[in-house]
């Protein structure tokens, strides 16, 4: 039951993140690209100002999977840096924090290139 | 002989005695399957790259048009021809191994018109006699230079256009031949309204057709019901709407003789076409398909061809730019003896 | 015609998205995303994994997925439907990077393929990191001051 309810909540939450997104495409001159930057950078500012944490605790992955939640993990990630190892943390905690995702995207685009062929239509 | 700045008469008979249409995957599903001369299957149409594909039917296309007329390729004073990739390597990469003395043009999605235009034009003065012109597009390699890669997952406007994958040759001759004369043209003018939305290339281009039809009709003092048909090159749904509108305040109501290649490419009920077809390929396709073997046959006699262009970059587009475009019109007509 | 007349002429004749059904799938499709984000979170916190690498393995399985998607031409397919609703989680990050790397694989793999990973994911990147900095930057000097 309490999955469910987790379940439930991830779905709504993330829902209408991703429901603000399609109103941003489709109401403002915004593309896709301005959209996602908007985001990334939302998600740490909203984590800046305390915002987000709690958010994610309500929602779990439908506040970690869209990219605000990429954003919150950035200021995460900078603040345990800043506050462990002090002024260097502040170039150290961003990549460190997102190291899995980002080496992740690497390897499959490196793998999927190598194993299949652009389609035609 | 020149009417006016841009719109010429031809006073000799320039006859198109080949033609010849190849098409990709997606076209051969549409309306025109039996009208089209060959079909390429697969990816890359047995080449290693998209742009090799493009070139591949462009060569296909100019050897179909010459074996129709039974010309062989040292036969040909002049070529002209472009395509939409960046130095219209379509074409460059296409045309290589034929060694015809040749003329790059670009006219984006207008390169089958601006393309007979300056062929008629080389035949009028006499210099040529057997001349080809040519236009392809390609889908894939047009969506990767203009757009995004294939698989990145966007959603596709309901203005948007999809760039057909075909080309088309047509073989022009001085001389009392064939059925089909080119007769009139006119050269389109770069026109801007200021359209700057990249998936609403109609809206950018009716303008220009606008423009280029208007100035003929005058100059030559015809109206639409001198013509059996006025075929506009790509505007699609949006676009032939929004002509519509422009002659409409001129005070010409071309709707009943108006076609517009970009809605007779595809099937309608395709839901990845939305506004329609478009590209150099899809005005190509139709003319050299389907209107050319109607001029052939005596079902259409007089036709304008309009074929229209938009003239920006990716670049251009990504500072700001505004679309300009183009519309280039050509008058055929079918009869028996050149008079 | 004015030009301006004739851009609010564009407006008016321009179909309009169907936003009934964008709002909708963006909707259902992006909450689907991440009710299976959370079911593998749940998945890998009931197998003792860390809080954050729980988290990170999630990204990880979604990336993964994606980026097979994509190879077989799926990808495009449920998002041409989806839009922001694949575009907005993970796995529209993962579809930026593996997508041009795919598409550029003509052109070689270290011009083509590498040089052009990033093509669209890269701002994320860029200003992801850039604003960590800056929010680092005033975290760190708040603190030397005030503490």
């Amino acid at each position: 039951m309490e999955l469910i309810f987790a379940l439930l909540k991830a779905f709504l939450v993330g829902g209408f993140i991703c429901f603000v997104g399609q109103f941003l495409l489709d109401k403002t001159p915004l593309i896709p690209a301005k959209i996602l930057v908007i985001y990334v950078v939302m998600g740490v500012f909203l984590g800046a100002i305390g915002i987000y944490k709690p958010i994610l605790k309500f929602a779990g992955a439908g506040a970690s999977v869209p990219l605000t939640g990429f954003g919150y993990l950035l200021c995460k990630g900078v603040k345990k840096a800043v506050e462990q190892e002090g002024f260097i943390g502040i170039f150290k905690g961003g990549f460190s924090i997102c190291a899995v995702g980002v080496s992740a995207a690497i390897f499959c685009g490196l793998l999927v290139a190598l194993i299949f062929q652009s389609r035609g239509r | 002989m020149k009417l006016k700045r841009g719109i010429f008469h031809f006073k000799t008979p320039i006859c198109v005695s080949g033609f010849a249409a190849v098409a990709g995957q997606k076209e051969s599903k549409g309306p025109l399957k039996d009208d089209v001369d060959v079909f390429l299957k697969g990816r890359f149409f047995g080449e290693k790259s998209f742009e090799k594909a493009e070139s591949k039917m462009q060569q296909i296309a100019v050897i179909k048009a010459m074996q129709k007329a039974n010309l062989t390729a040292d036969e040909i004073d002049a070529i002209f021809a472009g395509d939409l990739l960046n130095q219209c390597i379509g074409t460059n990469y296409g045309l290589r191994e034929l060694e015809i003395p040749f003329v790059g043009l670009y006219g984006a999605c207008s390169t089958m018109a601006e393309s007979i235009l300056v062929a008629s034009t080389f035949i009028e003065t006499g210099l040529v006699k057997k001349t080809i012109s040519v236009t392809s597009s390609h889908f894939c390699a047009a969506e990767r230079q203009f757009r995004f890669p294939l698989e990145y997952g966007g959603q596709r406007k309901r203005t948007a256009q999809w760039t057909a994958t075909a080309a088309g040759a047509v073989l022009l001759e001085s001389g009392n031949k064939k059925k089909i004369y080119v007769k009139s043209g006119c050269l389109g003018k770069i026109i801007d309204f200021g359209v700057k939305d990249i998936s609403n290339m109609g809206a950018a281009m009716a303008p220009a057709a606008s423009d280029t039809i208007i100035r003929f009709l005058e100059e030559t003092k015809t109206t639409c019901n001198d013509y059996d048909l006025i075929l506009t090159g790509d505007l699609g749904r949006v676009g032939s709407d929004l002509l519509y509108e422009l002659l409409d305040q001129k005070g010409v109501n071309i709707r009943a003789k108006h076609k517009d290649c970009g809605l007779l490419i595809y099937d309608r009920n395709d839901k990845d076409i939305n506004s329609g077809g478009s590209g150099a390929g899809c005005s190509a396709l139709v003319f050299c398909a389907n209107i050319l073997k109607q001029l052939e046959e005596g079902i259409l006699k007089k036709v304008l061809f309009v074929a229209t262009g938009a003239l920006m970059s990716k670049r251009s587009n990504q500072q700001g730019e505004s679309i300009p475009a183009v519309a280039h019109l050509i008058y055929l007509k079918g009869e028996e003896k050149w008079n | 015609m004015e030009k301006k007349e004739y851009l609010n002429l564009v407006k008016k004749i321009s179909p309009k998205a169907n936003i009934k059904k964008t709002f909708l799938c963006s909707f259902f499709i992006g909450g689907l995303i991440c009710a299976f984000g959370e079911a593998l979170r749940q998945f890998f916190l009931y197998f003792r994994f860390e809080e954050e690498d729980a988290g990170a393995m999630v990204s990880f399985v979604l990336i993964i997925i994606t980026a097979i998607l994509t190879g077989f031409g799926i990808f495009r397919k449920i998002a041409n439907i989806a839009g922001a609703g694949t575009f907005v989680p993970i796995t529209g990050f993962a579809n930026a990077v593996v997508s041009p790397a795919l598409e550029f694989k003509t052109e070689g793999f270290i011009l083509g393929v590498a040089a052009k990973m990033f093509v669209i994911a890269g701002p994320v990147i860029v200003y992801g990191i850039f604003a960590s900095i800056v929010y680092g930057a005033i975290f760190y000097f708040v603190k030397l001051i005030g503490g």
